[in-house]
């Protein structure tokens, strides 16, 4: 079948001379404004955040990165994401299985709720927990008398943190649910499995590769968000600062090789996550097309009728 | 008696899906339920397995009233329509599902689905996933997952839908054999009347939610309970008649309906094999042309077309279609040889009636 598509695509650029095509300097020169689009505005200053983190060699990049104020911020940076990716798994778990398998009054106002960390500012999410929590919030003066520190201290940033990266497991996961339907989970509770193995053996399986595209977007925007962990973190530096925070804090203190070596951390982090991301969508690809070969191998299917009588 | 349900009702909100159903299933039957889409079989074969809950009614297997018994706890088979097997297990996995579930032991397990790998022609596709099957060995791994946990009943929705006509074929008389081998109490449900009447012993017919005849193929086809049945099971010819001194008329066509009032509006309905047909014109009373013929392979279906314009099914093998000489646009002489009035309500009908100085019969019957 591939070869036939080759073939397709081939016959098409034979083709390319048709009444609906381009001419070939209108087409190179669409093509070569994307190119010099995607040079300046996204390989360029990626390239760039890694040439000025080296700048000044290896052992000052090092140094930055061992500074205990930049160690702090990247051990801040990864306490958040363990503590907000896992506690999103699961609400993004429960969200969507409770928005794909059942039919309920409200559905779709919380579909929009989910949606909402998207549509806020987050520099307005921030403010929304500083006037919940802050010591002048609605929840102030309660938190103060139990000596509970909430803003400008770190379960502010881990809960601005979960509010901001809460849609991405949800929003992956809902769609794959729906299109996987409740039929197999039917049909295991028909072979006698209880709710728990079922979720556990049929729909977790099914759901897998979203499950993991959206773990590794929510954990790159929860490593990486500034706006809202900014207003709530109070940049107390080697204690609220979080690395975006501290490249920010750097950068503003003209400590430029600083500052680029804790970004290019968090540009690697943007890499690799690109990275699984493509590897996973090929696989994902991959899986798709094997059932498509599947299927087209059923017109020529022909049924066994030598079967063996059981004994 | 395996399954039985009484009196069982399913709303869904003010949808009544399911309306006072009454039936029973022996042991070891194969029984299909037969209706249109919408006529509430699925929802009743889902209640019988636990997946949909009965709003009135009882549903008894083996006796037992099981209306507050889990679907875990029933011991049923279920086949979906789309098989729904576990698309991120291989065949052997899904085959060994509900084993594990059941906490079997490992080693009886492995011969368990290895029989039945044996069972259904699946040897060496242990290790091939969901997607890399074809539709006919997908419908397979279905039902033999369903059947590897031993279940006292098997309930298959639609299982010959989502399969091509030539396999379906095939496995319609597969799953006869199967069920002879296995003896297990299996319900089906289809809305293909052919495939019913092919495949089980008796069947349940339904419409709109409501039970309009039970019996084998061959007392619903040629006794059937009513107007629905009858138009619904097999092709029927239907008219308007309007009676006049105990004869319905319509056109050239007369039926002796005595004791029927002057003035009646009656729905007449005859099968095709009812219609004979000679070549000789004196033989049979009316006269029509012969205006196309249908190969059915062995069967021809004849479209007669009578000088009032009105026109007629008729069914006949190939070899009289031969011995009469038969051709398109060929004039012919007919007759019906029995007929029924059709009620328009669901009332029992009143048997069919021969009519009488006739030529005797020449057609073999044939469903």
């Amino acid at each position: 079948m591939a070869g036939t598509a080759k073939r397709q695509l081939a016959a098409g650029r034979a083709k390319s001379q048709r009444g609906t095509e381009e001419s070939p300097l209108v087409k190179w020169l669409l093509i070569g404004l994307a190119l010099l689009f995607c040079l300046v505005f996204l390989l360029l200053p990626l390239v760039n955040v890694f040439a000025q983190a080296f700048s000044k060699g290896w052992a000052t990049y090092l140094d930055a990165l061992q500074h205990p104020d930049s160690w702090a911020a990247i051990k801040l940076t990864l306490l958040v994401a363990t503590i907000s990716v896992p506690l999103n798994v699961l609400f993004g778990l429960a969200a969507a299985w409770c928005i794909a398998k059942f039919e309920f009054r409200g559905k779709s106002l919380l579909i929009t709720l989910i949606d909402l960390p998207f549509s806020v500012s987050p520099v307005v999410a921030g403010l929304m927990f500083v006037v919940l929590f802050g010591a002048q919030g609605f929840l102030g003066p309660w938190l103060l008398e139990h000596n509970i520190k909430i803003i400008f201290a770190v379960p502010g940033i881990v809960l601005v943190t979960i509010f901001i990266t809460f849609p991405f497991v949800a929003r992956e996961l809902i769609p794959v649910m729906q299109a996987a339907g409740t039929d197999q989970e039917q049909a295991a509770l028909t072979l006698g499995a209880n709710g728990w193995q079922t979720f556990w053996h049929v729909t977790l399986p099914s759901v897998k590769w979203g499950l993991i595209y959206g773990v590794i977007l929510c954990n790159a925007r929860a490593m990486g968000e500034y706006g809202a962990v900014s207003v709530v973190s109070g940049h107390v530096i080697g204690m609220t600062n979080t690395m975006p925070l501290h490249v920010e804090q750097l950068y503003q203190n003209a400590n430029t090789a600083g500052a680029f070596a804790v970004a290019s951390l968090l540009a690697m982090l943007a890499l690799v996550t690109l990275a699984i991301k493509t590897f996973l969508e090929w696989k994902q690809h991959r899986e798709f097309e094997l059932a498509q070969q599947a299927t087209r191998a059923e017109s020529g299917d022909t049924l066994f009728l030598t079967r063996q009588k059981s004994e | 008696m395996s399954i039985e349900l009484k009196k069982v009702s399913k709303k869904f909100g003010e949808v009544i899906a399911v309306n006072n159903v009454s039936f029973s299933v022996k042991e070891g039957e194969l029984m299909a339920l037969l209706g249109p889409s919408g006529g509430g079989k699925t929802t009743v074969l889902r209640m019988i397995a636990g997946l949909e809950v009965p709003t009135g009614g009882d549903i008894l297997i083996r006796g037992q009233r099981v209306n507050d018994v889990s679907v875990q706890q029933r011991n049923i088979g279920f086949v979906f329509q789309s098989y729904a097997l576990f698309k991120s297990m291989n065949v052997f996995k899904n085959i060994a599902f509900g084993l594990k579930i059941k906490k079997w032991k490992k080693t009886d397990i492995q011969a368990r689905v290895l029989e039945l790998l044996n069972l259904f022609g699946l040897e060496g596709l242990e290790k091939r996933f969901p997607h890399q099957l074809s539709g006919g060995q997908r419908q397979r791994v279905a039902i033999a997952r369903a059947l590897a946990p031993k279940p006292s009943v098997l309930l298959l929705d639609e299982p010959f839908g989502a399969v091509d006509a030539k396999i379906r074929h095939e496995l319609r008389e597969w799953l006869v054999t199967l069920h002879q081998d296995l003896n297990v109490t299996t319900i089906f449900v289809t809305h293909d009347q052919e495939e019913a009447m092919e495949v089980s012993n008796r069947i349940v017919i339904f419409s709109k939610g409501n039970l309009e005849q039970i019996g084998t193929p061959r007392e619903v086809y040629e006794d059937p309970a009513n107007e629905f049945v009858a138009r619904f099971v097999g092709v029927m010819n239907v008219l308007e008649t309007e009676v006049s001194g105990g004869v319905a008329r319509i056109g050239e066509l007369q039926f002796a309906t005595p004791g029927q009032a002057d003035g009646a509006r009656l729905r007449i309905g005859f099968r095709p094999y009812a219609v004979q047909i000679s070549t000789n014109a004196n033989l049979f009373p009316y006269r029509a042309v012969l205006r196309h013929t249908f190969f059915l392979g062995i069967m021809l279906r004849l479209e007669l077309e009578l000088p009032s314009g009105l026109i007629l099914r008729s069914r006949i093998t190939k070899e009289e279609y031969a011995q009469l000489g038969l051709e398109d646009g060929r004039e012919v002489s007919f007759g019906i040889r029995n007929f029924r009035i059709l009620a328009s309500d669901t009332t029992r009908l009143a048997p069919e009636q021969v009519v009488p100085h006739q030529a005797p019969p020449t057609i073999a019957e044939n469903i």
